[in-house]
């Protein structure tokens, strides 16, 4: 099964594929946690991209792409962590995490 | 190009799109995590065997716990009364979107020739990837590492029931 003329294509053509879901999903769905569920899909898409250049360039013992995948790994927790927080929050004051309903600056 | 990347791309693309489409909120959470594990088996398919274990604990582990608490506490508006799960302006979403796709798979087709080939597995231990983070990578870990305790206590303090709140 060789479609493409390299590994990597297949493997960018993925992570481009799931991260225009992941942003399908944040820009269509009316709940919030729905929206960061397609964040998370997005930066997961990146992470892929990162891993797969790591792969395939040359140089994979400088471990450049590899860190660059674990850092984002930390650094999305952290933000699905606040993002998360936030959407509970918004939801005890405004009773509602429909993005839709969500139309005032002012509580 | 092996049976096992097709398979595993099959299984996260349609994890992803599962994700997106459902209408229950749980199994939303359940086809996210799908993604977590196929994206992580894609990483040790890509000898990235540290990454992919990291992306098991963090996001199969932690992220998606953290999502299934998130939507049984906001559980009241799982259902919306009107007009379905997707909001108003769906069309312009899903026309964005596509575009992307369509650029990202355009440069990706077109660059293909350029991008390099098959090269030689990278063997690369625990221990290199400890003594990088902990000789040329020790800045941005130390700073990660405040990220994360930072990211901590903003969570707690934003999610924190306020006292006097009547709700």
């Amino acid at each position: 099964m060789t479609v493409f003329a390299t590994p990597l294509a297949g493997y960018l053509l993925v992570a481009a594929l799931l991260f225009a879901i992941g942003l399908a999903g944040a820009l269509t769905r009316r709940n919030a946690i729905l929206v960061l569920i397609g964040i998370e899909l997005m930066l997961n898409a990146a992470n892929l991209n990162l891993i797969a250049f790591w792969r395939y360039m040359p140089h994979p013992e400088a471990l450049t792409g590899m860190m660059f995948a674990i850092f984002s790994i930390a650094v999305a927790a952290a933000e699905a962590a606040v993002g998360l927080g936030l959407v509970i929050s918004i939801h005890r004051h405004a009773k509602t995490a429909d993005l839709d309903e969500m139309n005032r600056m002012k509580g | 190009m092996s049976f096992v990347f097709w398979l595993l791309s099959a299984i996260t693309v349609a994890g992803g799109l599962a994700a997106v489409l459902l209408k229950n909120l749980v199994h939303c959470a359940l086809a996210l995590t799908v993604v977590f594990t196929g994206l992580a088996l894609l990483f040790l398919q890509l000898d990235a065997q540290f990454a992919g274990f990291a992306q098991i604990l963090v996001y199969v582990g932690a992220v998606a716990i953290l999502v299934v608490f998130a939507i049984l506490l906001t559980r009241s508006s799982e259902t919306p009364k009107d007009g379905g799960v997707f909001s108003r302006t769906w069309m312009a979403g899903l026309v964005i979107a596509a575009a992307v796709f369509a650029v990202l798979g355009w440069a990706v087709l077109q660059s293909e020739a350029g991008l390099p080939h098959e090269t030689a597995v990278p063997n690369v231990t625990v221990q290199e990837i400890g003594n990088a983070l902990m000789g040329r990578y020790v800045l941005p870990l130390e700073i990660v590492a405040l990220l994360l305790t930072a990211a901590m206590i903003g969570a707690v303090i934003v999610a924190m029931h306020e006292k006097g709140d009547a709700k």
